[in-house]
């Protein structure tokens, strides 16, 4: 039993040094984890699932404004940008925050490949976030099935 | 409201549009042990304190009975725009003293400085964490202090005496009512020994929030998302 708790505790703290070393988060993500506690044991499941609420929302938002047939309105499209940005960034969601930063370039320039582009990969990433920090937590659970505790994952 | 003879959480209405952000902010908050209400405009924040907000939207209700200890809201909010709430705040004569801080995404030295010159305790940029939170420990110290203040000389007086402490108005107790006003201002310069413990110098905290590396941006009229920067 503890052999097994050991050993998915190892697979668990490498997997979350892995996703901050690969730049899918940074150490905003930390200081999610830092606030929740007894009191608010879901803490960072609960703000997640809003981050993603989000994503699908706004990038919903960026596809229908740049599937104008006629003019683009790029600071509609920007907006939503502009939010995301935002939402990632609370979240430490560090790549979809650094292709948010490049889609805001590409409406101020109003160039709409760019634009798609970026739409295109920010609905990859946010994904692909997704699907990581799905890994993790049910690693968590797998730790807490055994009997053991979630260790607190020292970054630096 | 009334007397503080209990002595309250620190109230903190807290100001943002983005949900996400919202329950940062809660939960930053709770884990500073303040009591926390969060709305999702300007609009609402105004009906909360009972302001009038000229919103056609608005429920029309009295002015309720609430007491808020510090106002913290976004910048960036469509509609009123934190730097306007931030400004009714100021010119309303009942909510002018309420401490008010701006949280903003973007650094703009050009916003920063109009936010604190129109009265802004604090801007922190956001992600906002512990560490900005811990800035305003000494108004939550000086509300307690307040608070206790208020409870020690509350006990020997009647009702009116009391009244009296907490309206400025000066009645038939002037006596006791200048022996408050004279506290009140004692407060003042003790504030800043009572941060021994908690308020360690935070020079990163201060570079963060009023970074000047950039340009300075040139105020123009508003429309919806202005506060979104572009050239700067």
């Amino acid at each position: 039993m503890d052999a097994l708790v050991a050993q998915l505790q190892m697979q668990y703290r490498n997997y979350t040094v892995s996703l901050y070393q690969q730049g899918f988060l940074d150490d905003q993500f930390t200081e999610l984890k830092k606030l929740q506690d007894d009191a608010s044991p879901d803490f960072v499941a609960e703000v997640l699932s809003l981050f993603f609420e989000d994503c699908v929302k706004l990038i919903g938002n960026m596809a229908r404004a740049l599937d104008q047939t006629g003019t683009v309105d790029f600071s509609q499209v920007g907006a939503s940008v502009h939010q995301l940005k935002g939402s990632s960034s609370s979240v430490g969601a560090k790549r979809v925050k650094g292709l948010c930063v490049t889609f805001k370039e590409y409406c101020e320039a109003n160039n709409y490949e760019g634009c798609v582009r970026c739409l295109q990969q920010v609905d990859i990433e946010y994904k692909a976030l997704q699907t990581k920090l799905q890994d993790m937590f049910n690693l968590e659970k797998q730790i807490i099935q055994a009997g053991g505790k979630v260790p607190q994952v020292d970054i630096n | 409201m009334g007397m503080a003879a209990v002595e309250s959480q620190f109230h903190v209405l807290a100001v943002d549009d983005s949900s996400l952000d919202r329950k940062l902010i809660e939960r930053l908050l709770q884990k500073s042990s303040c009591q926390v209400t969060t709305v999702d405009s300007g609009y609402k924040a105004l009906e909360f304190l009972g302001i009038e907000s000229n919103d056609p939207n608005a429920l029309s209700t009295s002015p309720q009975e609430v007491e808020v200890n510090l106002i913290i809201t976004d910048y960036c909010m469509p509609g009123m725009t934190g730097y306007d709430l931030l400004k009714k705040v100021k010119e309303s004569p009942a909510f002018k003293n309420i401490p008010v801080v701006i949280m903003s995404s973007e650094n703009v030295p050009a916003r920063i400085s109009r936010c604190l010159e129109e009265g802004a305790e604090e801007f922190f940029l956001k992600p906002v964490r512990m560490d900005d939170l811990n800035k305003l420990k000494p108004h939550m110290m000086k509300t307690k202090l307040n608070n206790q203040k208020l409870e020690e000389i509350e006990k020997p007086l009647n009702v009116a005496a009391a009244a009296a402490a907490v309206e400025p108005e000066i009645t038939d107790s002037a006596e006791v009512g200048s022996k408050i006003l004279t506290l009140q201002s004692e407060l003042e310069p003790k504030q800043v020994h009572l941060q021994v413990a908690q308020q360690e110098e935070q020079p990163l905290g201060n570079n963060k929030r009023k970074s000047m590396e950039e340009g300075l941006s040139t105020d123009r009229s508003r429309p919806r998302f202005e506060c979104i920067t572009t050239g700067v």
